[in-house]
């Protein structure tokens, strides 16, 4: 009797995939699902149920189904993969400095002039002079 | 910034301006700003001066080991005062446009 083929694996496994990679372009542009990735834990979570369903049968109705083997491998791959995701965001994007060192509420804000994307230069005094208040961003840049 | 940008209206209303500040230079934010449509002022500080002056240095951050800020967002008064600060120990966990705006409107 022919085997059939198992999907379960092979979709669950994709869907781990897209889980992985579609952090950054689509659920971390997005404030509710970027700080606690819960939409990415929840494509882990799909992906591996699929897969664990696809070993089960494979294992428990090998006459119908093939994937012991392909299923397993997918298994620790799929672990790994969301080994290093959860590595990603709760270890590696915290490797910056501590915010002990900046200058603190109610201090003096440091003046500056500093030039902008076209070259003119622009100042916080300037700014300040008719303005209520400057919200100063500081970002790593892109180098 | 994305955030920043699409609540630039409620900042300028609220009579604060919104700048950028980072070790890049003028060519590379004006990519950045023309690429993603952001329209508020960029400032580069490619010798980390005020990013140093504010106590935000990454030291060796960039890269190829440059010295860059880490991210922080501080809100100054008129009088030149520091009134909010957010610095975040994720990365990946920035202010949000809301929070700044109550901030200010507890000013």
């Amino acid at each position: 009797m022919k085997r059939r083929r198992n999907i379960l694996n092979w979709i669950g496994f994709a869907i781990v995939l897209v889980a992985l990679v579609s952090y950054i372009p689509v659920f971390a542009v997005f404030p509710v699902t970027r700080d606690i990735p819960w939409a990415n834990y929840l494509l882990f979570l799909i992906g591996g149920a699929l897969i664990a369903s696809g070993i089960r049968r494979a294992f428990r109705d090998p006459e119908h189904y093939r994937g012991k083997m392909s299923g397993s491998i997918l298994a620790v791959v799929s672990a790994l993969l969301f080994g290093f995701f959860v590595w990603g965001v709760t270890y590696f994007t915290r490797q910056i400095p501590s915010g002990a060192t900046a200058v603190s509420v109610n201090q003096k804000a440091p003046p500056f002039v500093l030039v902008d994307a076209v070259g003119k230069q622009v100042s916080s005094a300037d700014i300040l002079k008719d303005r209520r208040g400057l919200l100063l961003v500081f970002y790593r840049g892109y180098w | 910034m994305r955030g920043f940008e699409q609540h630039l209206n409620e900042f300028h209303q609220r009579g604060v301006e919104v700048v950028a500040i980072s070790v890049d230079s003028p060519t590379e934010s004006q990519k950045l700003c023309q690429s993603r449509g952001y329209t508020f002022p960029f400032l580069s500080d490619p010798k980390a001066e005020t990013i140093r002056q504010y106590g935000v240095l990454h030291p060796k951050g960039g890269e190829n080991g440059q010295d860059i800020a880490r991210p922080a967002e501080f809100l100054v008064d008129a009088s030149g005062t520091i009134r909010w600060a957010n610095l975040t120990e994720d990365l990946r966990v920035r202010a949000r446009p809301e929070t700044v705006l109550a901030a200010i409107d507890r000013l």
